[in-house]
């Protein structure tokens, strides 16, 4: 497969500038390169979910046009969305057999044998009768792979697959990965900026900067030459040293207390946090961490057990309640959870500040422009809020947070972010003084950041006292269950 | 500018279509358009009798509409503002019929027992969404049968005339709740259009000024992530039903006091649904009230006019009035659609 | 089992006939993530058409036809409205349910209380020979056959072909729909427009075979409401639709019945199908129902996951588009 001249611009933004490079099958190649250096965008054209501006996609030899990802994979090409595309109210049997061509009526038995024949083959542990909403991204990611492979492609695209899994679930995705190249002589195409995930597995790089494509290696190679590649130049990891002073008093206690909400159980949870300490939550998506952040803020109440915050039993009270206690609560998803779209940034302002019966606009007005000098905020106060980019609006939302926070329960707060903006969302929240408790997909942020770590698996939870005695492969050991 | 004369053109364009189609409906009735047009003119303009009854359609269907303005900004769809307006106007019934006390103290009485029987009831419909999860579409829609049956119940039973029930009215009210009216020719109560215009502005500037409103609108775009800004969102929503609501009730005891002197079967008449129209037709924009209410009160003024000396069914308000709606809500679209090309180019 | 049991069910099925038609119309158009919020001003518009169509060309064929695209055409200005233009579904829905049902008033008023054609009652043989059960279900027009045919090939369809797939994959994730080479819109286009046509065939079997004419107060206007929450009750599910639909006419008919028993005013007890709906639809988003199901053995649970799901499609009243 041959890319000659790609180039593709959303507004003002060129998010591919000229690319062209050969993948060669039997190979698996990682595309390296920060958010927004246009990876993905890329990765989208060749699997035919937008069209480029111009360039043009050559395969055995002859160029070819397709038009969607349809036709994309009836030439051969299947992409692997990091949150998988299929659908949940399906069966994994009725998943599968969607998308493939044949006559109105389902032939249910082939199928099945098909799906079957194919777990086997690759040792995945997929039950055709369950519903997909049931499953982990590692087996969704898992069922996508074997659609793919059932519909005929010899071009696999993953776009970040080791987001959100283990590390047993990566070495087998993994190995699978090496299998489809070597066996069945694929061409695979990682995409990810986990430079780990590259060294593993690829036999080839190449790295994205800025739309452009900037380099190719040939595997082995160093870490270093990689970052060098990725960065321009060599960034030095931050190191964080623990401020908790001993004896600080505790803001936030939680008692014998018992979560459930349909899925998942946490029975008993003896908890405390301390004022300024920093405590970061591991584990995969769905293991516990969003609903005991949510507890933490009032946002869901507990069966049993009473939770504390400041001393005071605020157990069973709204999230108002705790909200006047100094708890405030940020949701990852920026403008479903957190940002009202079609408000501007000074009626943003206003809602969290203007307190009193009539609102004083002026007043707001210029507090907005304040907090938009301060936070580095690429917009005016009159802007709707969703005018503005993902890292702006994360810029608005800290300055949204309070200074005088007892707590601030934080998911994900960097996510989707590049490395610059995240640190400097990092600067700004150590700097407010209050205890914080976040989430991250990110092991190596919940390492820099916590002064302790609490690992969530299905509703279990291990609490690491000092990070500085674990690593980031044992996080990885950890989010899998495997707690010893 | 450009982009102005698209859409005054389209919408242009829906009222001419509307129109047209109307037309064509009232020439299969062999009936001629022009005929009927100046029928309808007559009806709601000719002098200031009639001119009244515009205004007091008016009336209520402002009421009503304004209070939609706040519980559509707060992002709910309060359909069940007819069974509001109900509820109000069976509680100022029943003031009209047994509370003895001068007109001074009476009429007031009714219309505050209107507001507060619809803020109830419009609260209950707000409880059943925030506390049991029924859309306040379905249980609006069932609670403004369910009023309509009430209102029947108190008609046919506990408050049938003294002669026996004919299901059809009430007896009339006592004299002292006879609506004062401003002249021979104006024949409207000035009270009820001090408190419609009071409205109108005290909406509106609350809508613009205070918190309540900020946070209305909060709740309406993205009730989540109002309740992590610190908003109290099931507050907000319940308090939106019922301002809604007794403004409804307000309206419904209008409708009562002055229409009829007695309560009979579905007082609201519809008037509750047009409401719904009209915010619909404005996009929720308070300030646009009264004058788009003002034209389809005319509407509905001219066809009384129309069914007693042409013999057309006063369904042909309806008919209009929604035609007119339909056609402006699908026209905005097409020229949203051309604006949007033009930007893209 | 007495005959006079055995008779009234089966008034109950025959006069539940026009609501399970409906309800599966608007099921059909929902799983592919539209809302016709129409359906009251659509069935008597379609009922008054149908019927006038019938009496002024004799035949019930043309009525049930005519009936059908009108319903056809309101449901197409739903998805034109939502698809092409992104207007509010609901708003547009709305106003149609106002306008059809004025429309139906005023174009109705020369066909109020005239004689007119019914659709003949067709035992079927054999079949209602059975004791009991075919009395109920076997001794009724065609239209009751129509809608146990409808019930059966609907949910075939949906679950037990490859278009069915597509269909339900439209209302639940258009974006994987996509990806797979489904036309979201199209789909949505067609479902909409056979879903509004049953709505208006089943118009057509309140003035064509319930009760056959067009009335001043149409004792239908309401039922294009329960109708919608009755697809909520069904989860969406051709068969909890059906169900829900008898059960509720039947609850319906039990109380008419108590009233000649039952020493209570009688416009009270009109409220009851209301305060019914709202029930219904409280034991829903409340999840008893599904607490309910959580009583099933596992292996039952799973094989009859998709009747005893709840949840509607995940995209219900979304717009889709590419990119």
């Amino acid at each position: 497969m041959q890319l000659k001249n790609i180039h593709k611009r959303f507004g003002q933004v060129h998010a591919n500038n000229n690319i062209s490079v050969t993948f060669h099958p039997g190979r698996v190649i990682g595309i390296l390169g920060e958010n927004g250096a246009g990876k993905s965008t890329l990765m989208k054209i060749i699997a035919g979910y937008q069209p480029a501006d111009s360039g043009e996609i050559w395969l055995d030899g002859r160029p070819v046009n397709y038009h969607d990802p349809r036709d994309a994979i009836s030439h051969g090409i299947g992409m692997l969305q990091q949150d998988p595309l299929d659908i949940g109210a399906f069966s994994v049997l009725e998943n599968f057999v969607y998308g493939q061509s044949g006559g109105i009526l389902l032939n249910r038995k082939t199928s099945r044998q098909q799906l079957i024949a194919l777990c086997q083959q690759f040792n995945f542990e997929l039950d055709p009768d369950t519903p997909v909403s049931q499953l982990s991204i590692a087996q969704r990611q898992q069922l996508e792979i074997i659609r793919l492979l059932g519909l005929g492609v010899k071009v696999l695209i993953l776009d970040e697959p080791t987001t959100g899994i283990s590390a047993a679930q990566k070495e087998q995705l993994f190995n699978t990965l090496k299998r489809l190249a070597k066996e069945q002589n694929m061409t695979i195409l990682l995409v990810s900026h986990k430079l780990e995930d590259v060294l593993a597995l690829c036999d080839e790089v190449i790295v994205l900067r800025a739309g452009q494509l900037v380099g190719d290696m040939q595997m082995p190679t160093t870490k270093a030459a990689l970052v060098e590649l990725m960065f321009g130049a060599q960034i030095q990891p931050v190191k964080r040293e623990s401020r908790l002073q001993p004896n600080t008093p505790i803001v936030l206690d939680m008692q014998q207390v018992h979560l459930h909400d349909g899925r998942l159980d946490i029975p008993q949870i003896n908890f405390s946090l301390r004022a300024g300490e920093v405590i970061g939550l591991a584990g995969l998506d769905g293991s516990g961490q969003a609903l005991f952040m949510r507890a933490c803020a009032g946002l869901i109440k507990p069966h049993a057990g009473r939770v504390f915050v400041k001393g005071q039993d605020l157990t069973g009270q709204s999230y108002h309640q705790f909200n006047r206690s100094g708890v405030i609560f940020a949701a990852s998803g920026r403008l479903e959870e957190g940002l009202i779209a079609d408000m501007t940034l000074t009626e943003h302002i206003a809602l969290m500040y203007e307190q009193n019966t009539w609102i004083n606009w002026r007043r707001a007005h210029q507090f907005t422009q304040r907090q938009i000098e301060r936070f580095n905020v690429r917009g005016k106060p009159d802007d709707p809020i969703q005018a503005l980019s993902g890292g702006n609006q994360q810029r608005v939302l800290m300055g949204l947070l309070p200074e005088n926070a007892t707590a601030l329960i934080l998911e994900q707060p960097t996510r989707g972010l590049d490395v610059d903006s995240a640190r400097w969302i990092w600067d700004q929240l150590l700097t407010k003084n209050s205890a914080i408790i976040y989430s991250s997909a990110d092991l190596d942020e919940i390492m820099t950041y916590s002064d302790r770590i609490i690992v969530f698996y299905a509703g279990r939870m291990k609490v690491i006292d000092d990070p500085h005695q674990v690593t980031v492969s044992d996080l990885g050991h950890y989010i899998g269950g495997d707690f010893s | 500018m450009r982009e102005r004369l698209i859409r005054l053109g389209f919408t242009s364009g829906a009222l001419i279509l509307a129109l047209g189609v109307t037309a064509l409906l009232i020439s299969m009735f062999d009936h001629s358009p022009i005929d009927v047009l100046e029928t309808a003119w007559d009806g709601a303009f000719k002098d200031g009798r009639r001119f009244s009854a515009v205004v007091n359609f008016w009336i209520p269907l402002t009421l009503a509409s304004i209070g939609l303005v706040v519980t559509f900004t707060a992002g709910l769809w309060n359909i069940g503002i007819e069974g509001q307006m109900i509820i109000g106007a069976v509680c100022a019934s029943w003031a009209g019929l047994y509370f003895e006390a001068p007109s001074v103290i009476l009429i007031p009485t009714c219309i505050l027992l209107g507001a507060i029987g619809g803020m109830l009831w419009g609260m209950l419909a707000g409880l059943l969404k925030l506390r049991f999860g029924v859309h306040e579409i379905f249980g609006g829609v069932a609670l403004n049968f369910i009023a309509a049956n009430i209102a029947i119940y108190f008609i046919s039973g506990p408050w049938q005339p003294p002669e026996g029930g004919s299901a059809q009215s009430t007896p009339p009210f006592q004299a002292a709740a006879t609506l004062p009216r401003i002249s021979d020719d104006l024949q409207f109560n000035l009270l009820f259009l001090l408190i419609t215009i009071g409205a109108i502005i005290a909406i509106g500037l609350l809508l613009m000024f205070t918190r309540w409103g900020l946070t209305l609108r909060a709740v309406g775009k993205n009730a989540q992530s109002a309740l992590l800004l610190g908003v109290r969102t099931e507050r907000v929503t319940l308090s939106a039903f019922m301002v809604c609501g007794a403004l409804g009730g307000i309206a419904g005891a209008h409708r009562v006091l002055q229409a009829y002197s007695s309560l009979r079967p579905s007082p609201a008449g519809g008037i509750g649904f047009l409401a719904l129209l009209v915010v619909l037709l404005i996009s929720f924009r308070a300030w646009w009230v009264p004058f788009i209410a003002f034209a389809l009160a005319a509407i509905i003024a001219g066809s009384t006019r129309v069914k007693t000396l042409l013999q057309l069914d006063q369904s042909l308000a309806g008919v209009l009035q929604g035609l007119i709606v339909l056609t402006i809500l699908i026209f905005n679209g097409l020229a949203d659609r051309l604006t949007r090309k033009d930007h893209h180019e | 089992m007495s005959d006079a049991l055995v008779n009234s069910l089966n008034s109950i099925v025959a006069a539940t006939t026009p609501l399970v038609i409906a309800s599966i119309g608007e099921t059909i158009t929902e799983r592919a993530g539209v809302i016709n919020l129409s359906l009251n001003g659509s069935i008597l518009l379609a009922a008054m058409a149908g019927f006038a169509a019938a009496q002024t060309s004799n035949s019930v064929i043309i009525g049930i036809g005519v009936a059908a695209m009108i319903g056809a055409a309101v449901a197409l200005i739903i998805a034109f409205a939502a698809i092409e233009l992104r207007r509010d579904q609901v708003a547009i829905g709305f106003v149609l349910t106002i306008l059809t049902a004025d429309l139906a008033t005023f174009l109705g008023k020369p066909y109020v209380n005239i004689p007119g054609p019914r659709i003949p009652n067709m035992p079927i043989p054999l079949l209602s020979d059975i004791p009991v059960v075919g009395r109920i279900f076997f001794d009724h027009d065609l239209m009751v056959y129509f809608s146990f045919a409808l019930v059966l090939m609907s949910w075939y369809w949906m679950f037990h072909t490859r278009y069915g797939l597509a269909l339900r994959a439209v209302g639940e994730n258009p974006q994987a729909a996509f990806a797979r080479g489904t036309k979201v819109n199209y789909q949505r286009y067609i479902y909409t427009i056979i879903g509004g046509a049953l709505v208006g065939v089943a118009g057509a079997a309140y003035s064509l075979s319930v009760k056959a004419g067009w009335f001043a107060n149409a004792p239908m206007d309401g039922d294009g409401w329960i109708a919608l929450a009755i697809v909520i009750f069904g989860g969406w599910h051709p068969f909890r639709v059906i169900l829900g639909a008898y059960l509720f006419a039947a609850l319906r008919r039990i109380v008419a019945d108590l009233q000649s028993t039952v020493d209570f005013p009688l416009v009270l007890l009109n409220t009851l199908p209301w305060i019914l709906m709202i029930l219904t639809l409280m034991m829903v988003s409340s999840g008893t129902l599904e607490r309910l199901t959580r009583l099933l053995p596992a292996r039952l649970q799973r094989q009859f996951r998709n009747v005893l799901r709840s949840d509607p499609p995940a995209a219900i009243g979304t717009r889709f588009d590419k990119n």
